[in-house]
């Protein structure tokens, strides 16, 4: 294979699936996931990969059968997008509750109703609380590139959580961008052999999965969770550390652009962040102090490390791809002014809801909050806290 | 070779799921998955959808299960051992296990006929190695007695309770077992605990079967069919030599009747001693038990039809 190759998101993360090869994947098609979960049929029908495929009859199906192949020891996968998603959603908390690294690439898109197939982030952050690791891509690179992470992620013996990676459906997954591909040893070996912890395959020390917890211990569970989850942050910065070596691409637990010194900041995920970063480029050519803030690892989300990243600017405004409705505000707006709320000095936040259903995020979008920040910096007044974007009046 | 089922045989082998359970005294679950568990000669894993099984075997640090035992959710537990048993595959190919094992779901008649019936048509149809047994208690026993697809016509329960103005159940049940053999799997079988040596010959046959089976076994439920404690293996039997529950199987299409009652006796016997049916006693409720005996009478004479087909 060669090693640079113009080819859509989906294709990308096929492609890191191929070279990962599962022990099995459980899925049912969904747009825009369908592309990905088609081209690794057609590796498990060519013998590209050793994976069994169960092609379920739904979502839910799909979840329960990961959860059970998980359980039996060996490597899963599977992926979805929306209602998939949401379909699962039971099943998301099993998985994490019974910990196990299922591995799901998520290609995002919004929910119904009305129904619509293209991109925004409420699938993800339903799922959000649902106790797995969540890795947020900008673009057909670092989707490939969280994906194979994310098998080391969750199956380090510290953690064993299931972990999704998160990228824009249409605008990552189906268009075509560039990939450096790894090869395929270097990713084998990078993820190496499955190592089973209380395999339910063995018949010899036979074991129960999911019982019944009452008041007596459910909330020691509940807390063993918690303490896993702190863990997580230092696992992604290890493993980051040993993709380097063999990728030479930097990771980390978010991205900063242009951040250190920037009076004026956006926090936005996934490929709107691109389109922001040649807007900062554009300010900062004008002499304004402009940065951005992409998070990485939304889930557990690194509250200490963005709030020391934030704190020093005057005005900053979370773009939120979904909103938390009745929640007041979007649900990344919600993690940054936690992550900002223990400093005495701090930045004069508002949030802006873009994108939603595939609404095109435009550079002039990011040009009118960065001119907004501008103004709260000089008046030190916000006019609006929170506010839909590039929206019908 | 496999074990004779025969007392003297079936005695000299562990049982897998240990007593100190806490299902209801008197329950028919327990007698069901002891005998299933006992016809295997392979060692078994299990699933099992959320219900009185499921809750009352496996709490905080205790289990009964003496086999590898998986509950997920409630209407997933064919889906589940449907991903056990890929892994389990997949293992096998490339090596890494090499013993022969054999997959068993549990699930109650709500988690099968009605909010699992979409996870076990999907794994049936996909033709997954693995059994489905269906203990059928007639109705959400585990919540409190409410109505499910199973539950016999006229029954009281408590989400369809005989009043003054509705009598119980207004509806027939799902017929599962035809359900599952419309699939065209190569094994499906009615059971019933009374009848023990035919249920143990049907679990051992299906495990002997490469493919995905299914048995539906009635399991009765003296707290909501509000009967005797010790009357569960009684009222199976009766249910048996009513005809309300035939003993047959559908083997590769071939439909064949594993007991036939000498005299096929009235259902108003299978009904008799149960409270939940008490209120079709009235005189003004007649038409209900005439109605339960001709749906009875109907089902009896085409499933003898089915088989006499299957012969010639």
């Amino acid at each position: 294979m060669a090693k640079i190759m113009a080819v859509t998101g989906n294709e990308g993360v096929a492609n890191a699936l191929r070279q990962i090869n599962p022990d099995v994947c459980a899925a049912y098609p969904i747009t825009p996931q369908t592309e990905l979960m088609q081209r690794f049929s057609s590796f498990v029908s060519n013998g590209k990969v050793k994976t069994e495929l169960i092609l379920v009859e739904s979502e839910h199906s799909a979840m329960s059968a990961c959860v059970g192949a998980s359980a039996g020891g060996g490597r899963v996968a599977t992926a979805t997008s929306s209602q998939g998603l949401a379909l699962m959603w039971e099943i998301l908390f099993i998985a994490s509750g019974l910990r196990l690294p299922i591995v799901m690439p998520v290609v995002n898109r919004a929910l119904s109703a009305p129904l619509n197939i293209h991109c925004d982030h409420s699938d993800a952050m339903g799922a959000r609380d649902a106790g797995w690791i969540q890795l947020w891509s900008e673009n057909a690179q670092e989707a490939y590139d969280n994906t194979v992470q994310a098998f080391r992620i969750a199956e380090h013996m510290d953690i064993r959580l299931p972990a999704m990676i998160c990228y824009d459906g249409f605008i990552i997954g189906h268009s075509i961008g560039v990939i450096n591909y790894l090869e395929d040893e270097d990713v084998k070996n990078f993820v190496g052999e499955f190592r089973q912890l209380n395999p339910l395959l063995n018949t010899e020390h036979p074991i129960s999965y999911g019982p019944l917890i009452l008041p007596d211990y459910y909330m020691e569970f509940r807390k063993a969770q918690d303490e896993v989850m702190s863990k997580v942050s230092k696992v992604v910065m290890e493993v980051a550390a040993d993709f380097e070596k063999i990728s030479g691409r930097k990771y980390g637990l978010f991205e900063t652009y242009r951040l250190d010194d920037a009076e004026i900041g956006i926090v936005i995920l996934n490929s709107a962040a691109g389109t922001s970063k040649d807007v900062v480029d554009e300010f900062r050519n004008r002499g304004i102090k402009a940065g951005l803030l992409k998070p990485r690892l939304f889930r557990p989300f690194p509250y200490k490390e963005v709030g020391e990243a934030l704190k020093h600017l005057k005005a900053v405004c979370v773009l939120d791809r979904a909103d938390a409705f009745g929640g007041s505000f979007g649900p990344m707006f919600l993690d940054i002014a936690t992550s900002l709320y223990p400093y005495k000095e701090k930045p004069l936040l508002i949030n802006k809801i873009y994108g939603l259903g595939g609404r095109d995020y435009m550079p002039e979008h990011a040009e009118l909050t960065l001119n907004e920040l501008t103004d709260i910096v000089k008046t030190g007044k916000i006019k609006t806290f929170k506010e839909y974007i590039g929206v019908r009046g | 070779m496999a074990t004779k089922l025969g007392l003297k045989e079936l005695s000299k082998k562990e049982v897998l799921i240990s007593s100190g359970h806490r299902m209801c005294a008197g329950c028919g679950a327990p007698i069901v998955v002891k005998m299933v568990l006992l016809a295997s000669d392979y060692p078994v894993i299990a699933s099992n959808a959320t219900g009185c099984l499921e809750v009352s075997t496996c709490i905080s640090d205790y289990t009964a299960w003496k086999i590898p035992w998986i509950h997920n959710a409630f209407e997933n537990a064919a889906a589940t051992i449907s991903g056990v048993e890929t892994m389990y595959r997949s293992l096998k190919k490339q090596g890494k296990i090499d013993k022969e094992i054999k997959f068993v779901a549990f699930g109650g008649d709500g988690g099968t006929y009605d909010i699992g019936i979409q996870s076990l048509s999907g794994a049936m149809e996909r033709g997954h190695d693995m059994l489905y047994i269906c203990y059928d208690n007639g109705a959400y026993m585990n919540t409190g007695i409410q109505r499910s697809s199973a539950t016999p016509f006229g029954a009281d329960t408590t989400t369809r309770p005989a009043g003054s103005v509705i009598p119980g159940k207004t509806e027939q049940r799902k017929n599962l077992t035809k359900i599952m053999a419309a699939h065209n799997i190569p094994y499906t079988a009615q059971a019933s605990p009374s009848h023990w040596m035919d249920l143990m010959k049907k679990v051992q046959k299906a495990f002997e079967i490469k493919g995905p089976k299914f048995i539906n076994i009635l399991t009765p439920c003296n707290r909501g069919w509000r009967s005797k404690t010790d009357d569960a293996i009684m009222l199976s039997r009766l249910a048996v030599e009513t005809c309300y529950w035939p003993l047959y199987e559908v083997e590769n299409g071939a439909t064949k009747i594993t007991f036939k009652p000498k005299k096929k006796k009235a259902v108003i016997d299978f009904l008799k001693p149960q409270g939940r049916f008490k209120h079709l006693f009235q005189p003004e409720n007649e038409w209900a038990i005439n109605k339960l005996q001709e749906g009875i009478d109907k089902e009896w004479e085409r499933l003898q039809k089915e088989e006499s087909i299957s012969i010639s």
